[in-house]
């Protein structure tokens, strides 16, 4: 790819755009900033909702059977819709709206210099669908029957015979709002990729673009290159539950294991799709933190592409005790354990990025570092899951639980929080402010250790993880684990308080906070190169580019960062 | 008004026909997993055989030939609006459409036909696989016909004709799915 726009038409200042109405400015508007906070708000609220499920499960299971502050009684039907709700909001309605639309869209035409994404009525389109998606969702609380219980994989039969499911119209709205969520990221993640592939600032060559949009790019193309046999997937899992045919069920032909290959096929890049935006920010924001250049930007990039390909063919591990092949279990579990050494290897890249720097403990950094600590403990404890042996004892357990949740809590929340904290100035024109972001920090990170780590012992000791009252089975309740379940519950609640304080930060510093110069942290990237917060069509004069994004604390300099627009 | 950023090229791959690309390889991916997992199905039941002997092969041929014949006119149409001669492009771009009508018309008889002999959706597997492949592509036939009719409309303008192109490529994939259809659902006995 070379870079080679006409500069005439670059150098021209963005059209005038007329005053517009509060409906045509917010709710109605083509610029990707506005998307972008259109998305992360969305996000957010969804969050609460996300929140507000795992509370009132978690309580169920720390003290069973009693009435919960704020829910009431929960059923097990409550339950199992309960646990189903807070695995399909965190994964669609959470982690991709805020880490790749999010992100993406308020990062990608600023970071590469350009006024806007290169089809934005489309990009309106994507959130627009991504909105039904979450009202569709929503309303399966209110439908006869309740919300879908089948947990997030949704396996047939369960989901697709209301017999069992008891959610008849629970399920198939389930699926609908997830399908509509996909369409909502294929647009965008379509929108994406042409607009970095095309719309590059003059003199921005490929390995002049920061990682993280490379990381939203890779992203995108991962989720659009596996999502598209869960399509088909979904559209026949639909088809049994209205239309009355068998693809999934074993007596009339079909398959329920089919359900869990195409899912998986999906069900593991994802955790890809997410984590890569999330790698992306930690080294944006780590490189600006040590004041230091990116410990090799190619390596990095080669991997995530090599952690890409890899990522298509590790699926099946979620399915040892599903009756694959033992031949098969084999390959999977290699390819399994593979994958951990790009991903340790991009870790120990970051770590080799800090070996040296001048490192300033900000808010933004702590989330960073936080992130390289927990995110490790996730994948460390993946290894046991992989191998097949072991985690035929695994499977099913609390430390499946808490394993999952050190990967995607530390991609989903830790690194959002870096990269709010880190792009709020830019966003919003006002600094946070930092000993609430502190204080934030320590009540979330600390209480989410005494959450999980609990998980694992109770998993390691056979605690399995859809039991509603463990009271009501006898030979499972092991009444010596009831003290770590409690500590984990109570662990949430703390945690799930101190985001209060995040709240609180981020809308009053929105309003009252310090006001931010273009580049209060001393950055490089193109971003800051704006005003802070940008107007529409982004900068005054559109920067053309001189040199890579990590250029800080070249010798010889005055400054200890050397801006990409800046000539010479 | 289009930003700056649809104006960019740093490719030099036109921006429409760059993202018209990626659609595809995100389309091709959804009918690759629906046909994957039809070819496994049939490769695990020998028996469907006795189903797929009543599929209509003659319709099918004859749907095959309408449709490599209607992206004989895209690509003819493609040329014209090369050429600037929008409202030539337009009537190659109807005619284009016109392919798809007759390929829907011909679809829907044999469907009546199999319906009324007993074979439907949920007869059996095999025949769940039948309507629900045909039926996505049928759906990309309609969505191409309804983009088609907006394109023309445009380029008897002289607007727009970089698109004539798009909904060309877009054309020559619902076509080329059809190609991998017809042999998978009417010819494998």
């Amino acid at each position: 790819m070379s870079a080679s726009a006409p500069a005439g038409t670059d150098s021209s200042a963005p059209h005038g755009h007329p005053e517009e109405g509060f409906f045509r400015k917010y709710l109605w508007s083509t610029d990707h900033k506005i998307i972008a906070m259109q998305y992360l708000l969305t996000g957010m609220a969804m969050a609460l909702i996300g929140g507000f499920t795992v509370y009132a499960f978690r309580m169920q299971v720390a003290f069973p059977g009693e009435s919960v502050p704020g829910f009431g009684q929960v059923t097990p039907g409550a339950y199992n819709a309960l646990v189903t709700s807070h695995g399909t909001v965190m994964i669609f309605w959470v982690a991709m709206p805020v880490l790749i639309a999010a992100f993406g869209n308020y990062l990608i035409p600023l970071m590469i210099g350009c006024d806007d994404m290169v089809f934005p009525r489309l990009n309106r389109l994507s959130y627009q669908i991504f909105l039904l998606s979450a009202v569709v969702f929503i309303a399966t609380f209110f439908v006869d029957g309740g919300a879908f219980g089948g947990a997030w994989t949704a396996y047939p039969p369960l989901s697709t015979k209301p017999e069992y499911s008891l959610t008849p119209l629970g399920a198939p709205l389930w699926l609908i709002a997830v399908a509509l969520e996909f369409v909502a990221f294929l647009i965008g993640g379509i929108n994406f990729v042409t607009t970095v592939m095309n719309s590059r600032a003059p003199g921005m060559k490929m390995f002049d673009v920061p990682i993280v949009v490379w990381m939203i790019i890779a992203a995108s193309i991962l989720f659009m290159a596996s999502i598209g046999p869960l399509i088909a997937g979904a559209m026949m899992m639909l088809m049994d539950q209205l239309a009355g045919t068998h693809f999934y069920d074993p007596t009339q032909g079909g398959d329920p294991v089919l359900w869990q290959h195409l899912f998986w096929f999906f069900g593991h890049p994802e955790v890809y799709v997410v984590l890569f935006p999330a790698l992306g920010i930690v080294a944006e924001v780590i490189t600006v933190f040590a004041r230091k250049k990116l410990f090799a930007y190619k390596t990095v990039l080669y991997t995530a592409i090599g952690t890409c390909v890899l990522s298509f063919f590790v699926w099946a591990h979620h399915q040892f005790v599903a009756g694959i092949d033992p031949r098969m279990a084999n390959v999977f579990s290699v390819t399994t354990l593979l994958i951990s050494v790009p991903i340790a290897e991009m870790l120990f890249v970051f770590i080799a990025t800090l070996y040296g720097g001048s490192i300033r403990l900000a808010t933004p950094m702590l989330w960073a570092l936080a992130f390289l600590v927990e995110f490790l403990l996730g994948g460390v404890t993946g290894i046991f899951l992989g191998a097949s042996a072991a985690d035929i004892y695994f499977h099913d357990t609390y430390f499946v639980v808490a394993h999952f949740h050190y990967t995607f809590f530390p991609i989903a929340f830790i690194a959002v929080f870096a990269g709010l904290t880190y792009w709020f100035p830019k966003m919003f024109g006002r600094m946070m402010n930092e000993t609430l972001g502190k204080i934030h920090f320590w009540g979330t990170v600390i209480p989410f250790n005494f959450i999980f780590i609990p998980l694992f012992i109770t998993g390691a000791s056979g605690d399995h993880r859809r039991i509603y009252n463990y009271n009501h089975f006898p030979d499972l309740a092991r009444p010596e684990l009831q003290d770590l379940r409690v500590l984990a519950t109570v662990a949430l609640v703390v945690l799930l308080a101190f985001q209060l304080v995040f709240l609180v930060n981020f809308f009053w510093s929105m309003r009252k906070g310090r006001k931010a110069e273009a580049n209060p942290w001393k950055a490089n990237t193109l971003e800051w190169a704006a005003a802070s917060p940008p107007p529409h069509g982004n900068f005054a004069e559109l920067p053309t580019v001189y040199r890579g994004p990590y250029e800080y604390s070249v010798p010889d300099r005055p400054d200890d960062y050397w801006p990409q627009h800046m000539p010479g | 008004m289009k930003p700056i950023a649809t104006t960019r090229s740093a490719t030099g791959i036109p921006t429409g026909r760059l993202a018209v690309w990626w659609v595809m390889a995100s389309e091709i991916v959804i009918f690759g997993g629906l046909l994957a997992a039809y070819v496994m199905h049939r490769l695990g039941h020998p028996e469907w055989s006795n189903q797929a002997i009543h599929t209509n092969t003659w319709l099918g041929a004859l749907n095959t030939l309408v449709l490599l014949t209607s992206s004989l006119f895209a690509v003819l149409a493609h040329q014209a609006a090369e050429h600037g001669e929008g409202r030539k492009a337009a009537r190659l771009l109807l005619a284009t459409a016109g392919g798809a009508l007759v390929f829907l018309v011909v679809k829907s008889f044999e469907w009546s036909h199999e319906i009324a002999a007993g074979y439907t959706l949920t007869s059996n597997t095999f025949w769940s696989f039948y309507y629900t492949a045909a039926g996505l592509h049928a759906v990309h036939v309609i969505a191409g016909l309804v983009i088609m009719l907006v394109v023309a409309a445009d380029a008897a303008k002289n607007r727009e004709l970089q698109r004539v192109e798009l909904i060309g490529l877009y054309w020559h994939f619902v076509d080329i799915v059809w190609i991998f259809l017809f042999p998978l659902l009417y010819i494998a006995k």
